[in-house]
């Protein structure tokens, strides 16, 4: 299980290849890139700027592969988060899980997103254009992604 | 009882605060919990009141661990006050 915060941006095709090789008996690997839009709530996106909590970002992280290690037959799990500022098009979070079979390095790679986006203090500043106009915004939270974590609480 | 609070995203932004050394006395503050700590900071100022008590949500963490208002505090812990994450 690896869990990285890093301003540096990331080879997703070099860190899935390590985890692929990782295990001889792995038939599955399900990943996930998040990365910066240039536009949100209808206006043009510059710049992001990612901050979070040092000492518990990894803890959080951690918290959260544990419990998916504990629903699903899962083998490793990498997570790469950034932090600093970024550009639209740059990738911010890389998640990756290996299993025998894809069903359950599926759900636990959703699942594990779910619950960073709900619970993984990081917190999100954009610079948008509007006209001549530079402003810059706190992200607000989504419900969406409240109701997205909601869906795993079920019995399953 | 000495606890240390770190603030974060907006409200770190607005008040003005990363992060602080608070000592409050044993006997007024016994069973402290997250909201009484909240009140407690929020008679600063108009601002504080609106930034811990006022319509935006905020996240509380104890140690690293996220928490609810009633949860209590204990010497020495490590308080962190936020808005909604917003990461991924």
């Amino acid at each position: 299980m690896t869990i990285r915060i890093q301003t540096q941006d990331f080879d997703a095709g070099l860190e899935i290849k390590q985890l692929r090789h990782a295990r001889k008996d792995t038939g599955a690997v399900v990943s996930f890139i998040g990365q910066v839009r240039d536009i949100n709530e209808g206006d043009t996106v510059s710049l992001l700027t990612l901050e979070h909590y040092p000492g518990m970002t990894e803890k959080a992280l951690q918290s959260i592969t544990d419990q998916a290690k504990s629903r699903w037959d899962i083998f490793d799990v990498l997570i790469i988060h950034r932090v600093g500022t970024m550009q639209p098009s740059d990738q911010i979070v890389l998640v990756a899980v290996i299993s025998a079979h894809r069903g359950e390095a599926f759900k636990a790679c959703e699942f594990i997103m779910d619950y960073l986006k709900t619970e993984a203090p990081f917190w999100k500043k954009e610079v948008t254009q509007q006209g001549d106009k530079t402003a810059e915004r706190w992200v607000e939270a989504k419900i969406t992604d409240d109701e997205a974590r909601q869906r795993w609480a079920k019995p399953y | 009882m000495k606890i240390k609070i770190f603030y974060f995203a907006r409200l770190k932004e607005t008040l003005k605060f990363s992060t602080e050394d608070l000592e409050l006395p044993d006997d007024e503050y016994a069973g402290l919990t997250v909201l009484k700590l909240k009140a407690h900071l929020a008679k600063r100022s108009d601002v504080w009141q609106q930034m811990l008590l006022g319509k935006l949500k905020v996240r509380g963490a104890i140690n690293h661990e996220l928490v609810d208002d009633s949860a209590a505090l204990s010497d020495g812990d490590e308080v962190a006050f936020f808005p909604p994450v917003t990461g991924g």
